[in-house]
């Protein structure tokens, strides 16, 4: 046993050795260096990192997720690719109306954002910017909400952090546009490394709407791996959505970690479609009384894709509700993971929590794990908590057909009203249609193998059975 | 020659034969009732015509308009004029009636080389047809049959088969359930559909809903076979001496066989 563990800790140490370097390299010349709050937040999670290195599977928190493929990687922080970026490129992410803030290799780039003037006094802009010019804006919030100690990527987030969005809304103010905080992966010659890092924080009786969006226009397998503290003030009003749109080969590791004041509503929507390797953190802390949340989910895998979702939503206080919903489809040999795990503290009385995770699997290889926790220390509460796993049903598809939809277009359909579930919970219209726009591309490039059905095989597959 | 025309129709499901020998012909502009007990293969017949795929046809045939329907996937069929209406319509969450409609009729439509229907003048034609079955509009951009009550999906079905416009419609026990309103409401859709031109198969347990659409051919099926066949006046007779009789002649019938 003690053989095996030596080998554990000199692969943790080989695995990080090359980010000691890059660390030392990087803390001199970072956004805002010379701040020793700063330089404290980044040392500390650094030597948080190199304490533990990366999760292996041993660890519960990553039970269904393999991450060698990034720990053994060799991955160099990321150049400004800026100059490689073609004109109009990103056009087609563009999301209609939404002020925009484009970064490139995680680093801010001013010539592809359009933040027009915003009367309204909120700030949009990049966090660098806001560490080398006005860092009082930041310093009472950044870093105080992501558990570094929790979870390596965090620490390792943190450790490197650089620029990202920042977005501020003043008391009582409702901004009409949502902002759109665009992270494009250009121009590399080797794979690479971005810390992207948001820091939004919506003053109370606010309301934002914010989408964090990751595109690739290399090929190259780099890895992204971004953390969001989003902050909402009493009685704020806030959506968020994820979308997860890179190629098939790249590495996304995101945390959102929600602050919720009294009364406060957020909505969290995640829709992954891209990557290779995708794990999607959202940590809510239901911290003031009445506080409400919805998490709401979408992912679909192909090939060979790994989609990892994994929810931890705290309530710390007294009449709080949450909702996580999601939806999984998994086609060919992808595979999914919706770990779900609900912490409700001592005082959280009346709390009402819950949690559906519904999934399709398109073929026989195709996988998914879903696992509920719920660790409940209040004693007058509501938790419910339900999976589902299934097929498409047989009775649904010959029902579609009977009437003249031949069977591709059938299933897709089917797949379509399972993902509208997620659609029809967004409440932007304008983010919606373009998402839908999305899915619906997404979808038709599926490949969907009919199933032969033997004599009875249609009636034989339990559809969508309650595994509660 | 017949719109339809079965012959000698053997059909399995799980090793278990249900249909030993159908012989049938329906011709365009006539009305067959297929009467019968539970389990005598009434909603098999139906389903295979429909062409879902997990019955077994082990003998026999099926000739649709001179082509072989055996031959036909589910989409084909309804494409060339075959429409079942479901004894359990089936609830779609997160796809729109009216969505579902418009698929379908162009679906439809583009197999016959016909132009597609946009959802502009789709409108007008599902609000003339909803009305003929008393169908509030609402439902319409409400999900396919979900939390429908049982007349409404009943409605559905007929509203679908009207938009549709089948050579030959097969009405599944469309009558199970129905409350006497209900039951006039969807008669009255039917019967606005007859035309010298289309076919119905109308397949129901009891005799009630032959008062409201008058066939023109009675056949009772029994284990699986035809036992009689005749004029109205056989649904009447059935309604006063039961199926038993006919039964007991079934299984006689049988163990001579």
């Amino acid at each position: 046993m003690s053989g095996a563990g030596g080998n554990v800790i000199a692969a943790t140490q080989r695995d990080i050795h090359g980010y000691h370097e890059a660390f030392a390299a990087f803390e001199k010349a970072a956004p805002g260096a010379e701040l020793p709050w700063l330089r404290k937040l980044r040392s500390d999670a650094f030597a948080r990192f190199a304490e533990v290195g990366f999760p292996t599977s041993r660890d519960e928190d990553w039970r269904f997720t393999n991450v060698s493929p990034v720990s053994q990687g060799n991955f160099l922080l990321a150049r400004n690719g800026v100059e490689s970026l073609r004109p109009g490129q990103i056009e087609p992410f563009e999301f209609p109306q939404a002020l925009r803030l484009v970064f490139v290799n995680g680093r801010f780039a001013p010539a592809l954002s359009s933040v027009a003037a915003l009367a309204t006094g909120a700030q949009v802009a990049s966090l660098a910017s806001v560490l080398n010019e006005n860092p009082a804006l930041a310093e009472p919030f950044l870093g105080r909400y992501l558990d570094t100690r929790r979870d390596a990527f965090c620490a390792l987030n943190t450790a490197f952090l650089a620029d990202g969005g920042y977005v501020r809304i003043p008391k009582s103010t409702v901004l009409p546009q949502p902002v759109h905080l665009l992270f494009v992966t250009s121009g590399q010659r080797i794979p690479a490394v971005a810390h992207p890092r948001n820091l939004i924080v919506v003053e109370p009786g606010s309301q934002a709407a914010i989408i964090e969006d990751y595109i690739s226009l290399d090929d190259l397998p780099g890895l992204c791996n971004s953390a969001t503290e989003l902050i909402a003030g009493e009685g704020a009003n806030v959506s968020h959505y994820l979308v997860e749109r890179e190629h098939d080969r790249a590495f996304n590791f995101s945390t959102l970690r929600i602050q919720q004041a009294r009364n406060s509503n957020v909505a969290s929507h995640s829709i992954l479609v891209g990557g290779a390797l995708v794990r999607n953190n959202v940590h809510p802390v239901l911290a003031g009384e009445g506080a409400e949340c919805l998490i709401n989910g979408l992912f679909i895998g192909r090939g060979s894709q790994h989609l990892d979702n994994y929810m931890l939503v705290e309530h710390a206080s007294p009449h709080c509700a949450s909702r996580q919903f999601y939806n999984g489809i998994l086609g060919d040999r992808a595979h999914g993971v919706f770990h779900g795990r609900i912490v409700v503290r001592k005082d959280a009385q009346k709390t009402d929590a819950k949690q559906t995770n519904r999934n399709l699997l398109l073929s026989d290889e195709a996988q998914i794990d879903t696992k509920p926790q719920l660790e409940i220390f209040a004693d007058d509460v509501k938790c419910t908590h339900g999976a589902t796993i299934g097929q498409i049903e047989e009775k649904a598809l010959f029902y579609l057909r009977s009437r003249g939809i031949d069977e591709q277009s059938a299933r897709r359909l089917l797949l379509l009203a399972f993902a509208s579930e997620c659609l029809d919970r967004m409440k932007e219209d304008g983010v919606r249609e373009r998402i839908e726009k999305l899915i619906h591309e997404h979808i038709s490039r599926m490949r969907q193998p009919s199933r032969r059905a033997s004599a009875s095989a249609g009636e034989a597959v339990p559809s969508l059975e309650e595994v509660l | 020659m017949s719109l339809l025309e079965i012959n000698n129709l053997h059909v399995k499901v799980d090793d278990h034969e249900i249909l030993k020998g159908i012989d049938l012909r329906v011709n365009p502009g006539e009305v067959h009732s297929i009467m019968g007990p539970n389990g005598s293969g009434k909603s098999t017949l139906a389903q295979v015509l429909a062409r879902r795929e997990s019955y077994d046809v082990t003998r026999g045939s099926v000739l649709f308009g001179g082509k072989d329907l055996l031959e036909m996937k589910p989409e084909d069929a309804a494409c060339e004029g075959i429409f079942m209406a479901f004894q359990y319509p089936v609830e779609i969450p997160g796809i729109s009636n009216a969505y579902f409609l418009r698929s379908a009729l162009n679906a439809i439509r583009k197999y016959r080389g016909e132009e597609e229907v946009d959802a502009m003048d789709f409108l007008p034609l599902l609000r003339e047809k909803a009305k003929l079955l008393e169908m509030d509009e609402k439902l319409m951009n409400r999900s396919v049959n979900e939390s429908f009550s049982g007349g409404e999906k009943k409605r559905n079905e007929i509203l679908q088969m009207a938009v549709l416009e089948p050579r030959l419609a097969i009405l599944d026990e469309t009558d199970s359930g129905l409350d006497i309103d209900a039951l006039r409401i969807v008669a009255k859709g039917v019967n606005a559909m007859r035309s010298p031109e289309r076919a119905m198969i109308v397949v129901t347990h009891y005799q009630r809903l032959l008062n409201y659409i008058v066939p023109d051919f009675v056949h009772v099926l029994v284990g699986g076979r035809i036992v009689r066949s005749g004029g109205p006046e056989l649904a009447l007779e059935l309604e006063k001496q039961g199926y038993a009789a006919l039964e007991v002649e079934a299984r006689k019938a049988a163990s001579l066989a």
